[in-house]
């Protein structure tokens, strides 16, 4: 197990408006880390200031030396698709190879190999055949795997996704899931769901995240527990089939 | 061939020319971005330098170009650092700009040549000074869309993404910004303030109707803005009426056939 990065009790959000207090975690090069907690809780927040989007008012986030090799980042992301543009006119292979661009790569060309790899990439995702289609002529589905192999292309170590499962076909669904089962064999992986459900048979460890964070490592999670982290989400049970039961109110 | 000899008309030949390339790049990168609302209030805002050229003495242009360029930046700033919603800002700078340029016009003394060529527009007055400046902003404009192509199209398409992969991206903002702020006010002497927003949308309109490839949008974008401008300009000639209103008109007809044959050809399939 080998740390990738370090994030040390920061505090995020604006003065007046805290979004996260004190928040710690560490994630190591195997992880599959699934992060749930109410809407509002932190989750995207907590996500974006690993990516460097925003800067915590306390504490701070490192990166290992294996995460700072080269120029960029070696995090891949999978934004909410209602974030993207689908209008614009932008063809799949240019989604795709937009991945591949970094401060070095402003003016210089693609390599060959990496053109390759990114072709190899669609291949394995089934969207070779449509590359050249624009991406307001797909269906949501099939602009999710362009934007997973856009986060992909840079071969990164930790590949952080925001919702996969919202606007998704079912068939897309499990599909994903079992892609990132194989892919998590070679690097980590931070997945933010509101579906506790279906992600806790893929994820090693759970973050409970509404406002502070909880770290239960396992992918098994008790009403008590959640309730001690103070998550509260739908709660899970473990059958034959995974399935979601709700927590009932107090009338 | 008599058209041709003259020699105004040549001028408002090269004009057009300089105006489709200019306006099917920037225009392209306008409608795709979303900041159709932003140019509005850049085109706007630049009258008020227009009215402090009148006033102080200077060439109009020059002043609309200190103008466009400071409400361009001014925009990009106000929405990210003081908080204000976007779109009040923008109105605000809209009109602000409008306002300026008439209380300058107004305390002018005399009488303020040419001010309806600034508003609607007059290809046929474009001077040889304003065709060098076109020229040089054709050559700037062509060169950084060649030279940063991809990097324009991945910031635009996602800039999230591209501020994760750690590129400059409010460099090339600015540097967007300051570009579509001149291609609008190098191309008011074509056809004015009121109308400039037009030749950077209808082309795109057009175009995109045949595709939805940025780079597609932007080449069909020129050859239709340069066919409906050299249109327009035979209307204006032969009907004797303003320039810029008829090359607006006749990309407006433009679109208008296209959709219709689109409209038609998809229930004749059916």
């Amino acid at each position: 197990m080998v740390p990738l990065i370090d994030i040390r009790n920061i505090t995020v959000g604006y003065e007046e408006n805290i979004i996260l207090t004190d928040v710690s975690l560490t994630i190591h090069d195997s992880d599959f880390i699934g992060v749930i907690g109410p809407n509002g809780g932190g989750k995207t927040t907590l996500l974006k200031t690993i990516l460097g989007l925003l800067k915590p008012l306390r504490g701070e986030v490192i990166f290992h030396d294996c995460m700072t090799e080269g120029n960029h980042h070696h995090i891949g992301y999978l934004p909410q698709i209602n974030n993207i543009d689908r209008k614009f006119p932008i063809s799949v292979s240019e989604v795709v190879k937009s991945g591949l661009m970094s401060r070095k790569r402003i003016i210089k060309r693609y390599d060959k190999k990496d053109l390759e790899f990114a072709g190899q990439l669609m291949e394995e995702m089934g969207i070779y055949e449509i590359r050249n289609k624009a991406i307001g002529e797909l269906s949501g589905g099939q602009i999710q795997r362009a934007l997973l192999c856009r986060a992909l292309v840079n071969q990164p170590k930790l590949l952080v996704l925001d919702e996969p499962n919202t606007y998704v076909d079912n068939r897309f669904e499990k599909e994903l899931y079992e892609k990132l089962r194989k892919l998590n064999e070679k690097i980590a992986i931070l997945l933010v769901s509101h579906d506790l459900g279906t992600i806790s048979t893929y994820v090693k460890s759970i973050a409970c995240v509404n406002h502070s964070l909880h770290y239960h490592p396992g992918n098994k999670i008790t009403p008590e527990l959640m309730e001690a982290y103070e998550c509260p989400i739908q709660i899970i049970t473990h059958g034959k089939i995974p399935h979601t039961v709700l927590h009932q109110h107090e009338q | 061939m008599s058209l041709l000899a003259m020699n105004f008309f040549r001028n408002a030949l090269l004009a057009s020319l300089l105006a489709s390339i200019t306006c099917g790049i920037i225009g392209t990168y306008i409608v795709s971005r979303r900041i159709v609302f932003i140019s509005g209030g850049i085109t706007h805002a630049s009258f008020g330098g227009i009215g402090m050229g009148y006033y102080m003495g200077f060439d109009p242009i020059l002043g609309a170009v200190i103008f466009g360029i400071f409400s361009a930046l001014g925009i990009e700033f106000f929405t990210k650092k003081a908080d204000l919603r976007e779109d009040s800002a923008i109105a605000m700078l809209w009109a602000l700009g409008m306002a300026l340029g008439i209380i300058f016009i107004f305390l002018t003394p005399g009488y303020a040549p040419n001010l309806m060529s600034y508003l609607f527009g007059n290809i046929l007055t474009v001077s040889l000074t304003d065709l060098i400046f076109l020229t040089l902003l054709t050559i700037g404009i062509a060169a950084f869309f060649i030279l940063f192509y991809r990097m324009i199209l991945f910031i635009s398409f996602d800039e999230e993404y591209a501020l994760t992969n750690n590129t400059p991206v409010r460099l090339f903002n600015m540097i967007l910004m300051c570009l579509v702020a001149l291609t609008i006010v190098l191309n008011i002497r074509v056809v004015g303030i009121i109308l400039v927003m037009s030749l950077l949308t209808i082309p795109q309109a057009i175009s995109n109707l045949f595709t939805r490839h940025f780079h597609r949008m932007i080449f069909y974008s020129m050859f239709i803005g340069f066919i409906g401008s050299v249109g327009g300009l035979i209307f204006s000639y032969i009907y004797d009426i303003p320039s810029g209103a008829a090359i607006i008109f006749a990309l407006v007809l433009m679109y208008g056939v296209v959709k219709l044959y689109f409209v038609v050809h998809k229930e004749m399939v059916k």
